[in-house]
């Protein structure tokens, strides 16, 4: 099929190599877990356990508050020790529910496993939402959300994304390659339960082995498979739609807007498992790698294992001088190894010293380096001055607030000056100004 | 040349009198109040009265839609002259000036992380809430010095914000702009402050200050009248500080966290503070 390319974009080295081809392994219980509440977009769920409760593998340890909001499940069974305050990913410290396993690993109740076709639409999208399935590829968004679309709007598009354009990360690949079947029943799930006539799988070319795999079942199943060439962010959500379908989403609008519904591949294996076992969603694939990680990996990982644990499993050389959480494009690097691997999580990152370049920001040497990059053809030193500044009016009328936040432009220039976060920070405090009027 | 200078002279009488036609003719009445008020505000263009410079702020006086005391800058002096020119009664305000209240700077305060990025304290706040362990100390990233249109404020030795007494006129800029609160108002005529910011208890505050409140609540038991409790943090009662037990307090304080700026010789004092009128625009 032809396939559209977005304009701007950058070439970071891949070092999927070291990941990319050995199966994934089960990460063994460590001695605690620490499951957040807020692991999605949307209101936190509330904890509806207390410390010294005895709770099973699957069973509810938190309910969601609200419709933008999923439940929280114990990822094994064990012994409540805590409700408190954790280091979470975002930075801060927030509700968590802290689980000692008994090493039992006992399922609360298990569905028999059943065909979709017997269960009512709104049934299915009560099992995604009871089993808490949201976003995996890093926004976490509910997925009964994004599937069940306000009145006047359609979707007839299915896109699949197993793009993964962040460098070091290979679990959607391995997701992929390991649990097809899974993933096909998803796209099934899917369409039924959004109405879509057209499913796509979207794919970058430097996965050549994977897409030779899909070729022969897509075609069996009238399913378009998308071989992107290889460039940063073309795993973003409207940039791969554009690629795939040439639908424009507009600025601030959302896929369903153009009628598209774009899913993580990941998000797709815990939605068959959710519909079919309803099994919830207590485990994920994690790419452990980095320069700083001897034995670079994909691991099956419960959620709520610390990141410490998981480091200690693969080897880390020395102690890393920077750990982050997700791609090195758009993770956070992290100031403790006590986080959990949340919904969210697609990768742990570790880097050595030497890995980790001190740099000081120079001034706009004005090559239009950033402008080029930009995938939202926005102009990313404008905008960063102006939030230097404190100039949000200028910020905002240079669509500061489309800015995806790719990373693009931080990682090409040569100044080194932190464009993104500058941007973020301008976006940030424009909505604050606008909540305040 | 006779005729060229004819044509010229005539020229420019002509265009003379076309202008000082039009200059009756088109002339904008200002209040000559406002032309006064001008004279009298401090002049800086801070913005601390909520309007954007002095001139918006003597507009928005004479059309009677400001309260008269809202140049801080200006102090009681500006205050008792807009008042003479509008002919209002106004009761003084104390003057007050800003004071940081933090002293865990680079040596005495642990940092949770290595922040390399934007040099502005309100955008390294967003990332895990701030590189200093300590939630509520000063970052010294200068989001206030920038911020501050009277040069009051700076970046000392130990990576922390100073307010230079002498130039600070209270009009609050910093105090908004500071993202941890670690800057606030006080009365300009006290001098004894108690240099923390953080209301955690003390386990936690020892582990990441050295110089922090630790909520031992020494001050409290050794002058009352003087000091009071927020959660963990001793503050001074401000009006009400008996300096005599207050210097015992001083003494008592175990991470010596009660500073009497004037006499410790503390360089946050000028020896002689240049007026801050002298400095109108940054």
């Amino acid at each position: 099929m032809i396939c559209r390319s977005f304009p701007g974009g950058t070439h970071p080295p891949g070092h999927k190599t070291a990941t990319a081809h050995a199966p994934s392994l089960i990460c063994p219980l460590p001695a605690e877990l620490v499951i957040p509440l807020a692991q999605h977009v949307g209101a936190p769920a509330l904890p509806c356990v207390t410390a010294g409760q005895q709770v099973a593998r699957g069973q509810v340890v938190g309910r969601a508050d609200g419709f933008v909001s999923v439940p929280v499940h114990a990822s094994t069974s064990g012994l409540i020790t805590a409700v408190e305050p954790r280091p979470h990913p975002c930075g801060a410290e927030l509700p968590a529910v802290v689980l000692q396993p008994d090493g039992e690993d006992a399922w609360a109740e298990e569905y028999q496993k059943q065909s979709f076709h017997v269960l009512s639409v709104e049934a299915m999208l009560e099992r995604i939402r009871e089993a808490g399935v949201v976003g995996m590829g890093g926004a976490a968004f509910p997925t009964h959300v994004k599937l069940d679309p306000p009145q006047g709007k359609s979707i007839d598009t299915v896109i699949i994304n197993a793009v993964e354009c962040e460098p070091w990360l290979t679990a959607d690949r391995r997701v992929l390659l390991e649990q097809m079947e899974k993933v096909f029943t998803g796209l099934e799930i899917l369409k039924e339960v959004s109405g879509a006539g057209h499913a796509y799988i979207g794919l970058e070319d430097n996965q050549p082995d994977v897409a030779a795999l899909l070729a022969p079942h897509c075609q069996k199943r009238d399913i378009g498979l998308a071989v992107l060439p290889t460039r940063y962010p073309q795993g973003a959500e409207r940039q791969l739609i554009y690629a795939v379908t040439g639908r424009r989403v507009p600025a601030r609008g959302l896929p369903m807007d153009v009628g598209v519904l774009v899913q993580n591949v990941g998000t797709i294996a815990a939605l068959t498992d959710a519909v079919t076992r309803g099994r919830p969603l207590i485990e994920r694939m994690v790419t452990i790698s980095g320069p700083g990680v001897i034995r670079p990996q994909n691991l099956r990982v419960r959620i709520g294992t610390p990141v410490a644990h998981l480091l200690k499993q693969c080897g880390v050389t020395e102690e890393p001088a920077m750990v982050i959480l997700g791609g090195p494009m758009m993770g956070v690097a992290q100031h403790t190894q006590a986080i959990p691997v949340v919904r969210g999580t697609s990768g742990v990152l570790a880097f050595r010293r030497q890995d980790v370049p001190i740099t000081t920001a120079g001034p706009c040497v004005r090559c239009g380096r950033c402008v080029a990059a930009c995938p939202m053809r926005l102009q990313p030193t404008f905008i960063a001055d102006y939030a230097r500044r404190d100039e949000l009016d200028l910020a905002e009328r240079f669509a500061a607030r489309n800015c995806i936040e790719c990373g693009s432009c931080s990682f090409i220039c040569p100044a080194n000056i932190p464009l993104v976060q500058s941007i973020r920070y301008a976006k940030g405090a424009i909505l604050a100004r606008r909540r305040r009027m | 040349m006779m005729a060229a200078m004819i044509c010229l002279g005539s020229l420019g009488c002509v265009a003379a009198l076309l202008l000082a036609m039009a200059a009756r003719r088109f002339a904008v009445t200002i209040d000559p109040r406002q032309v006064a008020l001008m004279e009298v505000l401090a002049g800086a263009n801070c913005g601390a009265c909520g309007f954007p410079g002095c001139d918006a702020y003597a507009r928005a006086l004479v059309a009677g839609t400001a309260k008269p005391d809202l140049c801080r800058p200006g102090g009681a002096e500006t205050l008792k002259r807009i008042a003479a020119i509008l002919g209002v009664e106004v009761t003084e305000r104390p003057p007050q000036i800003a004071v940081m209240y933090c002293q865990g700077g680079l040596q005495q305060a642990r940092p949770k992380y290595d922040y390399q990025g934007l040099q502005d304290c309100r955008a390294a706040q967003k990332l895990a809430r701030g590189p200093k362990l300590c939630p509520a100390g000063c970052l010294g990233l200068g989001s206030c010095v920038q911020k501050c249109p009277f040069g009051a404020l700076s970046i000392d030795a130990r990576g922390l914000a100073m307010v230079d007494r002498g130039r600070c006129t209270g009009c609050g800029l910093c105090v908004a702009i500071c993202p941890r609160q670690v800057l606030a108002l006080a009365p300009a005529t006290e001098s004894i402050h108690v240099l923390c910011n953080n209301r955690e208890s003390a386990a936690r505050v020892k582990s990441y200050c050295n110089v922090g409140c630790l909520g031992c609540r020494l001050c409290v038991r050794t002058a009352p009248e003087s000091f009071v409790m927020d959660s963990f943090l001793a503050q001074v009662r401000y009006g009400r500080g008996q300096p005599a037990v207050m210097a015992e307090a001083m003494e008592r304080c175990p991470h010596h966290c009660i500073l009497n700026l004037d006499e410790q010789g503390n360089d946050q004092i000028l020896p002689t503070p240049p007026s801050a009128r002298e400095r109108s625009t940054p």
